[in-house]
């Protein structure tokens, strides 16, 4: 039973970067070099110690954004917010982080819990609109994105909280000291934020919630059915506002590996484009923590072992497209799926409505 | 009277043309006095005016695009995607055969994106949004391929394209003229105005005044042909429409595909009007300030024009000259103020607090405030359509089964 549910699990994503790399396969073969050849470079770029390093710390602020997404689709929320949430999150992080001076592990602590907070109210936002003023979140979020991303910029002027270090193009908040910063693990040549602890520990905290307590059961019946919740005396739109704050909070984390063992401070230079990363890695992971571990790690190798695809003249950028290629196909392939399994549903519902209805007829039969 | 027959009669007096052409006159007679007041010039200027134009097409293409899905009751998330396939087939095959080829490449290029987001969400029924935002990931990321292929070895660069050859552009005769003779006598008010209208009579590009064309005809479509109606009925109840006869799948089809055609003109727009390169990262959004313009244009044609113009004004005036930012936002408070007063007036208390509390905002901002930071005017699209959505919301119409699945003969 168990193997059986793992393999169709598993199948969809399966099939769906198949598809992929076959699609990558015939770009390439246009390209005139030879496809295998470069999955295998990339392969052994990518499994190169160096670089797995980079991979595993990128790994974590993926698997944060996919949990964050995997929280909303339970809910049949489409989280597109995580951008604008992660941005709060880590700036304000950065900001409190720098501004208190406190003993070691409670520095990192509250760093914590006010990215958690600047991420949940974010996303508040949009949860209080989707709630009361039925504003559909992906457009609301959209719009939110944006907002979150001027305000930064806005109060990273250096008349404000940013600051300009010499030598530096980047403005940037002050730097967190030394009791504020997360210690790394030195491994293969190079060192694993220590948030991966963290990580690991939404992902089980995910799991637990879900699954074994009952706020994680009044959220997935809200999200498979909000009437049928309500019904039975589920608070549901109270569910779908805690959820999308809960998912804010944590996408709030994303850039606390980055801030906490790296730079030390916000700044323009963090990357963005995190929530459409989130979505795609809840959706191949099929919102289960241990599937989007895997698809975060797929997307940071890609992107990772990218760069040495410019050595044979070939743009790296096309992981991008594998990346978008991966995602449509996942959908596609539950899409499908999806059908095929209804159908059989429906043709064993009728053989059975077949056989009653003539068994019916045979016992009208008798009768008279 | 009751309060509701009063604002029906303030509903009905918005809502009349002519009324409507008083009211614009009367706004920018505040405006001329705001701006004989500040001593700023630039919110009438030619030059102004000119600028809103050439930001407000690509964002009027985009908003076009989505109207057209989501009449059809398809959310078109994929606009900014589209939209980029438009600027670089507009560049690429503008360079190599010419603008017009460019124009005409970005139009095809846009259909078939189009019509992919279609067999995607249409035929095999994937969430509307994880196909648009995908479509976006797979255009931004093939563009940047195809540019880091195909740019280099002819001038380019792993970014930009190698320049296109400019569209012509025309001044109209005569009026321009008129128009620019007033502007420069100075008179209080008509100058104002005419200053405005020589800003969109002088240089326009051919390609402006086709696609501006495009606003009448969609109108047309949508309310007076019968694909428009059966692409409303599409949004607004597909079963009722498919049991009527209409084919929903065919009509999403078609509706889904114009819509990436119009999106991509407007990239073409940008790469070759507005500028005349691709340039990475070019669109810069516009595919959902584009979104914005459809919820604050009330998924309507007018609707959307005018929210490209209000949008593409206020970028026209960041680029432009900050401090003008300022004088708008007076303008604003006198507008707010005039309000308040006509509803005191008809002694509905609610909208007159809150337009005089509007007007106070205003007044306060302008006196304390030296310049709004330009983060804040880049945003206002988004910011504006985040309030239009929160506190109008009941105001708005859209097409009702806009974003939701629909699969024939299922419930």
């Amino acid at each position: 039973m168990t193997k059986s549910r793992i393999f169709w699990g598993t199948i969809a994503p399966t099939a769906a970067i198949l598809n992929s790399l076959l699609f990558v396969y015939i770009i390439l073969k246009i390209r005139g070099v030879d496809p295998v050849e470069m999955f295998k470079l990339m392969v052994s770029y990518g499994f190169d110690p160096r670089n797995l390093v980079s991979e595993i710390n990128q790994t974590i602020a993926y698997y944060m954004a996919g949990v964050a997404a995997a929280i909303g689709f339970k809910m049949l929320l489409f989280n597109i917010g995580i951008d604008g949430q992660y941005r709060m999150g880590a700036f304000f992080g950065a900001v409190v982080g720098a501004a208190v001076s406190l003993p070691p592990i409670l520095h990192v602590l509250i760093i914590i819990v006010t990215a958690m907070l600047a991420g949940g109210l974010w996303a508040a936002i949009a949860g209080y609109l989707k709630v009361k003023r039925g504003v559909n979140e992906v457009i609301s979020n959209i719009m939110l994105n944006f907002i979150a991303a001027a305000i930064i910029a806005f109060l990273l002027s250096p008349n404000l909280l940013g600051s300009l270090p010499e030598g530096s193009q980047n403005l940037q908040t002050k730097p967190i000291p030394q009791s504020g910063q997360m210690p790394t693990i030195k491994a293969f040549e190079g060192e694993i934020y220590s948030v991966i602890f963290l990580a690991l520990f939404v992902g089980i905290a995910y799991w637990v919630m879900l699954n074994k307590t009952v706020f994680g059961f009044n959220l997935r019946a809200t999200g498979l059915s909000f009437r049928a919740a309500r019904a039975s005396g589920v608070n549901a739109p109270g569910m779908i506002f805690i959820t999308t704050v809960l998912s804010g909070a944590i996408a709030g984390l994303v850039g606390m590996g980055t801030l906490l063992s790296e730079t030390y401070s916000y700044s323009m230079a963090f990357p963005s484009g995190y929530a459409f990363t989130g979505l795609a890695l809840a959706l191949l992971g099929r919102n289960h923590p241990v599937g989007i571990f895997f698809a975060a790690f797929l997307w940071s190798f890609l992107e990772r072992s990218a760069p040495v695809l410019e050595f044979e003249g070939v743009p790296p950028e096309i992981v991008i497209v594998m990346q978008g290629t991966i995602v449509l196909s996942i959908v596609i392939a539950y899409e499908v799926v999806a059908r095929i399994n209804l159908r059989q549903q429906q043709r064993a519902v009728g053989s059975v409505n077949a056989e009653s209805v003539s068994n019916q007829a045979a016992n009208v039969k008798e009768s008279k | 009277m009751s309060t509701e027959t009063k604002t029906a009669k303030a509903k009905s007096f918005f809502k009349s043309p002519a009324r409507i052409t008083l009211l614009i006159a009367g706004l920018f007679l505040i405006i001329s006095l705001v701006e004989s007041i500040t001593g700023s010039v630039d919110i009438s200027s030619p030059g102004t005016s000119g600028a809103t134009l050439r930001f407000a097409i690509p964002l009027l293409m985009a908003g076009l695009g989505g109207l057209w899905a989501e009449r059809a009751g398809v959310i078109n998330i994929g606009l900014e995607g589209m939209m980029i396939v438009g600027t670089w087939t507009a560049a690429w095959f503008g360079y190599l055969h010419g603008p017009y080829v460019g124009i005409l490449a970005a139009a095809v290029f846009g259909l078939a994106s189009g019509f992919f987001h279609a067999i995607l969400t249409v035929k095999i029924g994937i969430d509307q949004a994880v196909s648009g935002l995908a479509i976006n990931l797979i255009a931004a990321g093939a563009a940047r391929y195809l540019s880091g292929i195909y740019f280099p070895p002819v001038g380019g660069d792993r970014t930009v394209s190698p320049p296109v050859e400019t569209l012509p552009s025309f001044t109209i005769p005569f009026v321009a003229d008129f128009f620019k003779s007033i502007d420069e006598k100075n008179i209080f008010f008509l100058s104002n105005i005419s200053g405005l209208l020589y800003g969109i009579t002088r240089d326009l590009s051919v390609v402006t005044v086709a696609l501006l064309l495009l606003v009448p005809l969609t109108s047309w479509i949508l309310w007076r042909s019968k694909f428009g109606l059966r692409m409303r009925f599409s949004g607004e109840n597909p079963m009722a429409a498919e049991s009527l006869g209409i084919n929903v799948y065919r009509t999403r089809y078609i509706a889904i595909s114009v819509s990436g055609m119009l999106a991509s003109l407007g990239g073409a727009y940008l790469a070759l009007v507005a500028s005349s390169v691709y340039r990475e990262g070019q669109t810069a959004g516009r595919g959902f300030i584009g979104l914005a313009t459809v919820i604050f244009g009330n998924w309507r044609p007018s609707g959307v024009f005018a929210g490209s113009l209000l949008f593409g004004f206020t970028d026209a005036l960041r680029v432009r000259q900050a401090e003008s930012v300022m004088s708008l936002i007076l303008a604003a408070g006198i507008v707010a103020l005039l309000l308040a007063i006509y509803y005191s007036v008809s002694r509905s208390w609610k909208p007159a607090g809150a337009y005089f509390g509007i007007a106070l905002f205003a007044l306060w901002v302008n006196q304390k405030v030296d310049t709004i930071p330009q983060e804040f005017v880049t945003v206002f699209p988004n910011f504006a359509t985040l309030i239009v959505l929160t506190f109008l919301a009941q105001r708005l119409t859209p097409p009702a089964m806009a974003g939701m699945p629909y699969r024939r003969g299922a419930e």
